[in-house]
């Protein structure tokens, strides 16, 4: 058979959203191939009642395999083995930075093609065609596999997350891990650095990235978002600078906002920031370099220098807020 | 110790990309330059290897791509490394994710690396996965998206962002690491620098000098065959302002704000 296998990622007892959306997709894939969809956990102590909730997003099996988390080489092993056993035809992944280390790893293991970035599957002689943007998503190209096994890794936010009420049945995988893969060792996740801020309530956000120069840039931003009644935002590119907070954080490895008003202060704009905003209301972007990427979906872009620019704009929303 | 960095050759960032119509692949022509990401995984090496930390013998820039990569190869040893190895022939030629990554294994196979770094992602392809695909050929542990190591316990500890926040890594030698551009400020090259790259040792590689199976690479064999090039769903232009007068330019930002009913 051609099954699909399904990457679900899980941090302190809940599933990664991306990977609901990957197992819910992977759902719907294997109902119009006429096949089954499993999905994969890899865990310390991974509970019944975790892996079952795969079911609920159209796993008909779950298998789980206790190993360690938060690295992909582990992982890679665990798929390989269960796509071997069961005879599977697919690997997807919801978007992510684990996601793309583990599908590539997984792709060199099984000689599989491997298309990331994907923003779309579809069903075409009986087989998945991965279409994925290119060239700044100028264009689209569809990806076949020539492949016994194809690995599909998705774009962030790319597949949407459906309840079908079904129940799976978890069936436990002993996985011998390759040498390689225990010798990185995680010392510590998840850790937080900066302060903890809410940017997920908020209607407007007003973003800053590397164009701002340094981390006292941040002091206009928050003026102008404290005269817009909204909150400060962030690129990855400054909070791994140490600019910003990290839960402020937008895109790949951050938050996906929804706001009215999205204001990007020296953003370029790349994919990464992009999947995690570009489904906000009101686009308004200030950039110097009139090719960065962000006017190409920006709904108002200013080319300026963004230090002449937000204070006069900080004044001018007070004055006009009265 | 050795340390292998893998760079590559990319159209320079203002050049405008497109797709090579009748051969399906990315056009690759005009000018070119060392991927900028890259230059970052060359510093990290020099700072390893100037740290005194680790015993580094040689940093050696490795490349797969036409003749005119070896401009990528100098310009890396002008930034620090001590030789280049050039992994070049047509059988090679429009080999996919799969296909490069098993390639370029190959060639760092040769060298026996301690370490192999790279930059996160190449500024053309947009993929970000070539150090996993080498780092499976090789049975090495690996890492992305690193911006942060220091060597500690004989091993590296890398500190990298991934979905739940920051992580903090122990990784063996040896081992792949593909840095985030977060992890340093590449140096200038001196001018003693660039004259004196076009003199050190570059090697340049067939695919069977590399023990490349041929049927595992190039066009022909891309297990993930790209085709059907399509224009994504019309975005309306969004309105553009030069800022000019900055008076003005608030005032009209302003005005589009008041308009969409955002400053109420």
């Amino acid at each position: 058979m051609s099954g699909i296998l399904v990457y679900a990622l899980h941090y302190d007892g809940a599933f990664n959203k991306n990977s609901l959306g990957a197992v819910s997709e992977g759902a719907r894939l294997a109902a119009e191939l006429g096949t089954e969809c499993h999905a994969i956990v890899v865990g310390e102590g991974v509970s019944d009642e975790l892996a079952s909730q795969l079911g609920n997003y159209g796993a008909s099996k779950v298998y789980r395999v206790e190993g360690p988390e938060g690295l992909a080489q582990p992982v890679v092993d665990a798929m390989a083995a269960a796509i071997e056993a069961n005879d599977l035809g697919y690997a997807l992944f919801g978007g992510g930075l684990l996601g793309f280390e583990i599908g590539a790893g997984l792709a060199a293991r099984l000689d599989a093609g491997v298309c990331m970035e994907v923003t779309n599957v579809r069903v075409e002689d009986a087989k998945l065609v991965a279409e994925r943007p290119i060239l700044g998503d100028s264009q689209i190209s569809s990806v076949h596999y020539r492949s016994q096994v194809g690995v599909i890794i998705g774009r962030l936010n790319a597949f949407e997350i459906r309840e079908s009420g079904g129940t799976a049945t978890v069936e436990d995988l002993s996985v011998e891990f390759k040498p390689h893969s225990l010798r990185a060792k995680m010392v510590q996740r998840g850790e937080q650095r900066g302060a903890d801020v809410n940017i997920e309530d908020a209607n407007i956000l007003v973003a800053g990235g590397r164009g701002l120069g340094n981390a006292e840039g941040f002091e206009a931003l928050e003026a102008l978002a404290g005269a817009l009644g909204g909150a400060v935002a962030a690129t990855r590119a400054v909070v791994d600078a140490g600019w910003y907070s990290y839960s402020a954080q937008i895109g790949q490895t951050g938050k996906t906002v929804a706001p009215k008003l999205y204001l990007a202060a020296g953003i370029s704009g790349a994919i990464q920031h992009k999947v995690g905003m570009q489904a906000s209301e009101n686009i308004v972007a200030i950039n110097k370099d009139s090719n960065a990427p962000i006017f190409e979906f920006s709904d108002l872009g200013i080319v300026g220098d963004l230090n002449k620019i937000v204070p006069k704009l900080t004044e001018a929303v007070k004055a006009k807020k009265g | 110790m050795k340390i292998c960095v893998l760079v590559k050759e990319v159209p320079d960032a203002a050049v405008e990309k497109r797709i090579n119509s009748s051969t399906g692949r990315l056009d690759r022509s005009g000018e070119k330059n060392l991927n900028p990401f890259d230059t970052h995984a060359i510093e990290a090496a020099m700072q390893l290897k100037e740290g005194g930390a680790l015993e580094v013998d040689e940093v050696v820039a490795v490349t797969m791509g036409p003749e005119s990569a070896k401009r990528a190869l100098t310009k890396a040893v002008s930034l620090g490394a001590d030789r280049s190895v050039h992994l070049s022939d047509d059988a090679l030629a429009g080999s996919d994710v799969n296909g490069t990554g098993y390639a370029l294994a190959k060639a760092l196979e040769a060298e026996a690396p301690d370490l192999v770094l790279l930059g996160q992602q190449s500024d053309d392809g947009e993929c970000y996965t070539i150090g996993a695909v080498v780092a499976d050929h090789l049975a090495m542990p690996s890492l992305t998206q690193v911006i942060k190591i220091d060597v500690e316990g004989g091993g590296l500890r890398c500190e990298r962002q991934a979905e739940y926040g920051y992580d903090t890594v122990q990784v063996e030698l040896p081992a792949v690491i593909s840095v985030g551009d977060a992890i340093n400020e590449p140096r200038y090259p001196s001018l003693k620098a660039i004259m004196g790259a076009k003199k050190k040792p570059l090697e340049t590689k067939s695919a069977a000098d590399a023990g490349i199976e041929a049927g595992r690479v190039g066009y022909d064999n891309a297990r993930a065959h790209c085709s059907e090039f399509a224009a994504p769903p019309a975005k309306s232009a969004g309105q553009i302002i030069e800022d000019e007068d900055t008076n003005d330019t608030v005032e009209k930002i302003v005005a589009w704000l008041d308009e969409r009913k955002l400053l109420a």
